[in-house]
């Protein structure tokens, strides 16, 4: 094959349509695991087929369904709690420099706490209950969330704020039509990094003392080596997250920011 | 009568960061304004101007010295409404929704497309601001600042980097809306031709720290002012008062 015939090819993938091209770049990876696997004919490296079979026998007769279900109830929590505290210390942080000041120290200690530490340390504090899990996850997500939102905060613009205080809008207007639609940008970076972030401490405390869950099921099996229903529940759980950003963050966001178009 | 607007700012001053001395950017100012009036504060750019309109407008409440507006026949407090050196729009909210937002929502509706009428632009209540030229971003502003039916219109060079002919359209505006709904004005430019054109009454005021050099009152009736009146009156204020020089230096013949 010429250079010339291959940087063709390479040209024409460019022109593909987005959506197109990442469906080839999915169709190649699950190819290579399936090459890969057949080479390695290992039972701890089941084939990409193998996994989408139990994936499709777990969906119908299997629990995977009520994991899933369990765990995504745990994330919309955690994340929800996660987002309004967080927000809301930003914000409080970016405005006041006195309170910016006084706890600063404390989100740099708390951005550093490891999430296994967080979560070892609710569960011996308050139980192993379903209120420490979730707020065990949400402690890790709050820095985080303060962070970017203080930064958001600290980026006001001063001039909007005296036109709507010399107008005397109240408080609640001013928050809703002045303030947030300045922080929604830094809303929406907390939320995805968050929703990764949620996702993943979420499994971890559900296998450290949950007794459901697809945390719960993933140890499961890791005790029986079990690899493929290993995949096949992360593939599901990884499948669901990514319909949540395209399905909500994504037509959220757009409509945020329509005005600028 | 009494005064729609009495301020007395004895001494303002910014902190300039640590161990710096501070700015001293207001001395001695003191203003009196009569319910209805439209008077025009004059002077060289960085004299003070907007930080006084900050001042009355409650936006800055550190200083020394007293400010006072009437309140309204009930006895609520003074409405202000304030077109800024920009036009200050939200850009992420229509035309409308940045009206809206000063006023009660229950008679909103009504209030905004009446005003949005008033500066000629009807059509205009569902665009966002970047969709409007500048002209149409400053007749928003002031359509904003008179819907709320204000006690006192404050208003800070407004007409600043717009072309001539836009500018005269927005002054004939300004008194077409000002003679339809009277209310006090206190209008801040460097432009000494404008003050003349607009207002009953020139307050001069002074390079840093700005206070009060001068007050000229406009007896020229409104229907007689025209180019060569104003001219003559322009060159008696500036004959009279030297250290406007600079001021009308700044601002290009026409």
């Amino acid at each position: 094959m010429s250079v010339a015939t291959t940087a063709r090819r390479a040209s024409s993938w460019m022109a593909a349509s987005p959506v197109a091209q990442r469906a080839g770049s999915i169709a190649l990876f699950l190819a290579v695991w399936q090459l890969v696997a057949e080479v390695v004919h290992s039972r701890l490296l089941p084939s990409a087929g193998a996994v989408f079979v139990v994936l499709a026998q777990e969906c119908v007769d299997g629990p995977l369904l009520f994991h899933l279900g369990i765990t995504l109830a745990r994330v919309a929590a955690a994340f929800v709690v996660a987002m309004i505290i967080g927000t809301a210390i930003g914000i409080v942080m970016g405005r006041s420099r006195t309170i910016d000041a006084l706890f600063d120290s404390w989100l740099v200690l708390l951005l550093n706490l490891p999430a296994l530490v967080i979560i070892v340390l609710a569960y011996v504090w308050f139980g192993l209950t379903e209120a420490a899990a979730i707020g065990a996850v949400a402690v890790n997500k709050i820095p985080n969330t303060a962070v970017t939102l203080r930064e958001g905060a600290r980026a006001l613009d001063r001039n909007y704020s005296d036109m709507a205080a010399s107008f005397h809008v109240g408080r609640w207007r001013m928050l809703r039509h002045v303030v947030m639609p300045q922080l929604y940008p830094y809303v929406f970076a907390a939320a995805r990094s968050g929703l990764a972030l949620v996702w993943k401490i979420v499994l971890i405390v559900e296998l450290l003392g949950r007794s459901n869950g697809v945390g719960f099921e993933i140890q499961l099996y890791f005790q029986q080596f079990d690899v493929t229903r290993i995949l096949a529940y992360s593939i599901a759980f990884m499948v669901v997250i990514q319909l949540l950003e395209w399905a909500i963050f994504q037509p959220l966001e757009r409509r945020a920011s329509a005005w600028r178009q | 009568m009494k005064p729609a607007l009495v301020a007395e700012v004895r001494e303002k001053r910014y902190a300039r960061g640590r161990g710096a001395k501070s700015h001293l950017a207001l001395a001695g100012l003191s203003l009196e304004v009569a319910a209805g009036e439209f008077v025009a504060l004059v002077g060289p750019s960085g004299c003070g101007k907007t930080t006084f309109l900050n001042i009355v407008a409650g936006l800055d409440r550190d200083f020394a010295g007293e400010m006072r507006l009437a309140p309204r026949p009930d006895g609520q407090p003074a409405r202000v409404g304030y077109v800024f050196q920009e036009p200050r729009l939200l850009p992420w909210r229509t035309v409308y929704e940045n009206i809206a937002l000063v006023l009660p929502p229950q008679r909103a509706d009504a209030v905004v497309k009446d005003t949005l009428s008033a500066v000629g632009l009807p059509q205009a209540q569902d665009l966002y601001p970047r969709q409007l030229s500048v002209g149409m971003s400053r007749r928003v502003a002031i359509a904003r600042a008179f819907a709320i039916e204000p006690d006192l219109l404050l208003m800070d060079e407004p007409f600043v980097s717009l072309d001539h002919d836009a500018v005269e359209q927005l002054r004939d505006l300004l008194l077409r809306l000002w003679h339809a709904r009277p209310t006090t004005v206190l209008f801040v430019t460097h432009d000494i031709r404008e003050a003349l054109m607009l207002a009953d009454r020139l307050v001069l005021l002074s390079g840093t720290p700005g206070h009060v050099v001068a007050d000229v009152p406009v007896s020229l009736a409104r229907n007689r002012r025209h180019s060569a009146e104003i001219e003559r009156l322009r060159d008696e204020v500036l004959r009279r008062h030297r250290e406007l020089i600079g001021a009308a230096a700044a601002t290009p013949v026409e």
